[in-house]
């Protein structure tokens, strides 16, 4: 009982697959750079923001995918999945914030941020999943 | 917003994949506007007017009308 996938969000899934593994691989090297040839002076930023490319490719390949989806059911389920996503992490993350402030939570980097909206935007695709 | 979309493609023998297809739209989309879960756009609404040769309001009713 399934229609053919959507070009777009096959695409999408294609996107984000490179960018996980592009994300895997940048991370180790990065990883393995700082542990063995540390850059010096002002290339740390640079090299150290690397890490980061690939997650906001993985932003990127769901606006990609909002813009060509072209069944608007779809796109709006997207869009509401994207928001419990947004929603989560940002009370999660400010929940954090105020327990670390005031009752000594470990200090969790910023790129966490990010891993969280994925934990949230994953939980409601699987809710969205069970309801379809 | 109630419809009829359900009646309609019954008395043609199709199924939800088949109205998709015409449609050019997910199952899940023609689910979700059969059951009341969704609201189609104007674009869309048209689409079905036209497929299923009938005007819109023929398919589609504003539940705040009948009040």
């Amino acid at each position: 009982m399934f229609t053919p996938r959507s070009p777009a969000l096959t695409r999408y899934q294609w996107r984000v697959g490179l960018a996980s593994i592009a994300y895997v691989a940048i991370i180790f090297a990065v990883g393995w750079l700082f542990r063995h040839h540390p850059p010096a002076g002002v290339l740390r930023y640079p090299v150290a923001a690397l890490s980061a490319l690939p997650i906001i490719a993985v932003f990127a390949a769901l606006g990609r995918y909002l813009v060509d989806e072209g069944d608007e059911y779809q796109r709006m389920m997207m869009v509401r999945q994207a928001l419990w996503g947004t929603g989560g992490a940002m009370a999660l993350c400010t929940i954090w914030g105020f327990v670390e402030t005031y009752a000594a939570l470990p200090h969790l980097p910023l790129y966490f941020a990010a891993v969280i909206w994925f934990g949230c935007f994953g939980l409601a695709g699987c809710a969205r999943w069970i309801d379809r | 917003m109630k419809n009829r979309l359900k009646v309609l493609r019954a008395e043609r023998g199709w199924s939800q994949i088949d109205l998709a297809e015409r449609l050019g739209v997910s199952r899940q989309s023609v689910n979700a506007i059969e059951t009341g879960k969704y609201d189609p756009s104007l674009p869309l609404a048209f689409r079905i007017a036209r497929l299923f040769e009938a005007p819109i309001e023929a398919i589609f009713t504003d539940e705040t009308e009948s009040h």
